[in-house]
C-alpha cells in the first residue's frame, strides 16, 4: 500500500514509538510462553491441574473480598489505603479469639488490658455441629463489625483532616496506620504463628482422580459469593449506593446535589472494613493459622487483584482476585513457591505498563 | 543579593511575627550581609564532623557523646550510611516529588555488586584488580573503590531499567510499582541461589567474608601510615572518615544538582508535570535521571554497608528500610538537605537508643511488653502525627511550605515586591 499518496502524507499517520513496540513483543512473547506452559501442565496431569485450580479460585475468593476494600476506597478518594491489608490481619486475630477463648476481645493494649465479651462461642475440632455453626456464624459477625469500626475509625482520624492536601500526605498516612495496626496485632497476641482448630466441616463434596474438593474449599465460596451479591445490591440498588457512586463519580457536584459526602465516605469505609473482617474470618477457619505481618503481604496482593481488574470497579475486583489467586496456585502447583512474591508483582508491574486501566477497566473520579 | 531580594522576605510568612521567625529574619539578615558565612559555616560543619573523634568519643566532650548519647563509632556509622541513603531518596522523593517505596532495592543492589566483584562467590573464578587483601584469595576481586563506583553504575542502570517501563505512571501507581520492585529484587537475592543450577547471590546464607577497603602498601607507605592497608573491624575511625567523605560528596552533589538545571526541572515536574512538559521540559528524561542518580546513592550506600558488616543476607533488606528512609526523608523536610540530615540522624538515633529508653514507660503502667519490638508502630505514629500536624517536615523546603499551606493568595501576584517568594528557585540555605 506504499503508494505515493500515503507516503506524501506520513503526518497523519499515528506511528507507535519504537520503545512501545518492544515493550509490546516482549509481553506478547511472555503471555503466549505462560499459555503454553499452562496448556502443557494441564494436558500432563489434568486431575492436578483441576485441584490446583480450585485451590487458586478458593484463595482468589479471599483476595476478591480484601480486593473490593482497595477498590471501594480507590474509587472514591484515589487513596490507597495501606491500613487495609492489617486490618484484613486484624480480623483473622479477632476470629482467633472467638473460636480459641470464645469472647469477643477489643485490644486495648496488651494481654493484661485486652477487654473481653464472653459470647461462649469457644469450639474445638471436637464440638457439635450447632455449636460451630454458632461459632462461625459469630466469627463473620463480629469481625466485620470489629474491622468496619477500625476502618472507619482510621479514616476520621487520619484521612478526612488530609482530605485537601496532595496525595502523597493521605497515602504517607496510611502507610503510618498499616505500621500501628501491626503492631497492635503483635501487641494483642504476640509474634509466633496463632493456629486455630479446624471448626470448618471437613468431608469431601467429590473427587475426580487425584483431585478433590472438600466441604471447607466450597464454604469459603459459599460465604463469598452472597457477600459479594450482598454487597453489588448495596452499591446498585440502594439510595446509600447511589450517593456513593455519585461521590465517587464528583465528590464537590455531589455534596452541591445534597449528598453528605463525608458520611458517603466513612460509609464507604465501613463497607471495606466488613469485607476484610469477612475475609479475615474466612481465612482464619479456612488456613486454620494466622500471624500478625501476614496483612502486609496479603494486603499488597489483593491490591494487585484490584489493579489487574480495574481499579474503582467492583466486578474487576472480583475477577482480579480469583485470578490472583490462580496465577499464584499455578506458580506454586507447578513451578517453585518460593517465587510466588516475585510473580505476582511482576503481573502488577506488567499490568501498570501493559495496560494500567485493568482488565475490565478502571472507574475513578473524573478530572484528577 | 539584597535585603529585600532574600528567599523567603519577612512578608512572605504573613501576620505571623512570632519571636522565632524575627530571630529568623534577623539570622537571614547577618548571613546576607556577611558573605563570609557562605564558606565559613560549613567548614566548620566539616572540620567539627571530621574531628569528632577527638572531642566527641575520647577527650573533653566525651562524656555527653559517647557515654551520655551513646554516639559510638558504630552508630556513627549507621547514622552516615542512612544519612546517604536518605539523601539519595531525597533526589527522588524530595527534588522530583516521585514516591519511591522501594529505594532498598537500590542498597540490596550496591550490597550484591560487592558481593559479586569483591568476596569468593564466584571461587572458580581467579580475577584481581588492586585488592588489598592479604593472601590471593579465590574468586573476583576488584579493588574496593572500583566496587563502589561500579554499585553506583550497577544501581543507575537497574534504575534506568525498572524507571523506563514505569515513570510514566501516576504517581500512586508508581508507588505501587517501586514497592514491587522493592520485594521483587530482595526476592531474587533470596532465591538466587540456583537461577537455572547457578548461584548467583547464596540464598539465604547470604555472601561473607566480603573485601574490605584499603589503601595498599603503596599508599600506606607514602602518607606515612596515615593511610591505612586495608581496613579492620577493630579499628573504625577509617571506616567513619571513608563514609563521612562520602556522605560529603553527597551532600555537595545533592545541594549542586538542586540549582542545576536538572534540578529546576525536577522542581518543576514535582510542581505541576503538565506545565513542565508545556515549558519544554522532557519527563521521561527528567525523571529517569531522578530515579538514576537517586539509584547512585543508594548503591554506594549499599556497598559500603556490606563492607562494614561483612556479610550481606537478604533478610536485612526488607521493606522496613525503604520506609524508614523514606520517614526519614519526610520527618525532616521533603527537599531540604538540611532538614534530611537531621531526619536521619533523629531517627537513626531515636531507633538505637530512645526506644531503649521508653522501654521502662510499659511498665510504670503494668503493662508488659517491649517497646524496641513494636518500633515500627511508634514510626508509623510519628508519619501520622507529621502528617496531620505539619506535613511539611522539621526543615521544610521553602516551597514546599508554601505548597502545602498556600500562604500565597492571588493577590500577592501582583504585588511586585513579593514576587520572588514564587519565582526564586533557589531554596533557602
Amino acid at each position: 500500500m506504499a503508494t505515493a499518496e500515503t507516503a506524501s502524507r506520513p503526518a497523519l499517520e499515528r506511528r507507535l514509538p519504537i520503545s512501545q513496540i518492544v515493550l509490546w513483543a516482549v509481553g506478547l512473547v511472555l503471555a503466549a510462553l505462560i499459555g503454553y506452559w499452562l496448556i502443557k501442565n494441564a494436558i500432563d496431569s489434568p486431575d492436578r491441574f483441576l485441584e490446583v485450580t480450585l485451590i487458586g479460585v478458593t484463595n482468589g475468593s479471599i483476595y476478591a473480598l480484601v480486593a473490593l476494600g482497595y477498590t471501594l476506597v480507590y474509587g472514591i478518594i484515589e487513596l490507597i489505603n495501606f491500613a487495609h491489608g492489617d486490618n484484613f490481619m486484624l480480623g483473622t486475630f479477632q476470629t482467633n479469639g472467638i473460636v480459641n477463648d470464645g469472647t469477643f476481645q477489643i485490644p486495648f493494649f496488651p494481654t493484661s488490658f485486652v477487654l473481653a465479651i464472653p459470647l461462649g462461642t469457644a469450639a474445638t475440632a471436637g464440638s457439635s455441629a450447632g455449636q460451630k455453626i454458632y461459632t462461625i456464624f459469630m466469627c463473620l459477625l463480629f469481625s466485620m463489625l470489629f474491622c468496619m469500626v477500625i476502618n472507619v475509625s482510621i479514616e476520621r482520624i487520619g484521612y478526612k483532616p488530609l482530605r485537601n492536601q496532595p496525595r502523597l500526605v493521605p497515602l504517607i498516612t496510611a502507610i503510618g496506620f498499616s505500621f500501628i495496626l501491626q503492631d497492635v496485632g503483635l501487641i494483642w497476641k504476640g509474634a509466633g504463628p496463632q493456629p486455630l482448630p479446624n471448626i470448618l466441616p471437613t468431608g469431601t463434596i467429590f473427587s475426580w482422580r487425584a483431585a478433590s474438593y472438600a466441604w471447607d474449599d466450597f464454604i469459603v465460596i459459599a460465604v463469598t459469593i452472597p457477600l459479594l451479591i450482598a454487597l453489588t445490591y448495596l452499591v446498585r440498588r440502594t439510595r446509600s449506593g447511589k450517593a456513593m457512586r455519585a461521590t465517587a463519580q464528583d465528590m464537590d457536584a455531589s455534596s452541591m446535589m445534597g449528598i453528605n459526602v463525608d458520611r458517603t465516605i466513612s460509609f464507604t469505609f465501613a463497607l471495606g472494613g466488613a469485607l476484610a473482617g469477612a475475609a479475615g474470618a474466612i481465612y482464619a477457619l479456612y488456613i486454620g493459622t494466622t500471624k500478625f505481618d501476614l496483612g502486609f503481604r496479603l494486603g499488597l496482593f489483593a491490591f494487585t487483584a484490584a489493579v489487574l481488574g480495574g481499579i474503582g470497579n467492583l466486578s474487576g475486583a472480583v475477577l482480579g482476585g480469583v485470578v490472583l489467586g490462580l496465577i499464584q496456585a499455578y506458580t506454586e502447583g507447578f513451578w517453585d513457591a518460593r517465587w510466588t512474591t516475585t510473580v505476582v508483582f511482576s503481573v502488577l508491574i506488567a499490568i501498570l505498563v501493559f495496560r494500567p486501566s485493568g482488565l475490565l477497566g478502571e472507574q475513578v473520579p473524573e478530572g484528577q | 543579593m539584597s535585603d529585600e531580594v532574600s528567599p523567603q522576605a519577612p512578608k512572605a510568612e504573613g501576620p505571623r511575627t512570632s519571636a522565632v521567625s524575627s530571630w529568623r529574619s534577623s539570622w537571614r539578615r547577618f548571613r546576607t550581609e556577611h558573605q563570609w558565612t557562605r564558606w565559613a559555616i560549613p567548614l566548620a560543619i566539616v572540620v567539627l564532623a571530621f574531628s569528632y573523634p577527638w572531642w566527641g568519643l575520647e577527650g573533653p566532650l566525651s562524656f555527653v557523646f559517647n557515654d551520655g548519647l551513646g554516639i559510638d563509632n558504630d552508630t556513627l556509622f549507621n547514622m552516615s550510611i542512612y544519612v546517604m541513603l536518605a539523601l539519595g531518596l531525597n533526589v527522588v522523593v524530595g527534588y522530583a516529588g516521585l514516591l519511591d517505596l522501594g529505594y532498598v532495592a537500590f542498597f540490596a543492589l550496591g550490597a550484591y555488586t560487592l558481593g559479586w566483584f569483591g568476596s569468593g562467590l564466584f571461587s572458580t573464578r581467579d580475577i584481581h584488580f588492586l585488592d588489598t587483601n592479604a593472601a590471593r584469595l579465590p574468586g573476583i576481586h576488584l579493588s574496593f573503590w572500583v566496587v563502589v563506583l561500579l554499585a553506583g553504575a550497577v544501581c543507575a542502570f537497574a534504575g534506568v531499567l525498572i524507571g523506563w517501563p514505569t515513570l510514566r505512571l501516576r504517581g500512586d501507581y508508581l508507588a505501587i510499582v517501586t514497592l514491587g520492585f522493592g520485594e521483587i529484587i530482595p526476592d531474587i537475592f533470596r532465591n538466587g541461589d540456583d537461577i537455572a543450577g547457578h548461584n548467583l547471590t547464596n540464598g539465604v546464607r547470604g555472601v561473607t567474608q566480603l573485601d574490605r577497603p584499603g589503601f595498599g602498601e603503596a599508599l600506606n607507605g607514602a602518607t606515612g601510615g596515615i593511610l591505612p592497608v586495608r581496613y579492620t573491624s577493630l579499628e573504625l575511625r577509617p571506616w567513619y572518615f571513608t563514609v563521612l567523605t562520602m556522605v560529603l560528596i553527597t551532600i555537595f552533589v545533592n545541594l549542586r544538582l538542586r540549582d542545576s538545571k536538572m534540578g529546576r526541572a525536577w522542581i518543576a515536574v514535582r510542581e505541576d508535570e503538565i506545565a513542565a512538559s508545556a515549558m519544554g521540559v522532557p519527563l521521561m528524561r527528567t525523571k529517569l535521571w531522578a530515579y538514576a542518580i537517586g539509584a547512585i546513592f543508594g548503591g554506594f550506600a549499599g556497598a559500603v554497608y556490606g563492607s562494614f558488616i561483612n556479610g550481606i543476607f537478604p533478610v536485612s533488606f526488607s521493606f522496613q528500610i525503604s520506609v524508614i528512609v523514606l520517614v526519614m526523608v519526610i520527618v525532616g523536610g521533603m527537599g531540604n538537605i538540611w532538614g534530611v540530615i537531621l531526619g536521619a540522624i533523629a531517627l537513626t538515633m531515636m531507633n538505637r537508643y530512645g526506644l531503649r529508653e521508653l522501654n521502662g514507660v510499659p511498665d510504670k503502667f503494668g503493662l508488659d511488653f517491649d517497646v524496641t519490638s513494636i518500633s515500627f508502630g511508634i514510626f508509623g505514629f510519628f508519619l501520622l502525627a507529621m502528617m496531620v500536624l505539619r506535613p511539611e517536615g522539621f526543615i521544610p523546603s521553602g516551597r514546599r511550605k508554601l505548597e502545602l499551606h498556600g500562604e500565597i493568595d492571588e493577590t500577592d501576584h501582583l504585588g511586585a515586591e513579593s514576587d520572588h517568594t514564587l519565582y526564586d528557585v533557589r531554596e533557602e540555605r
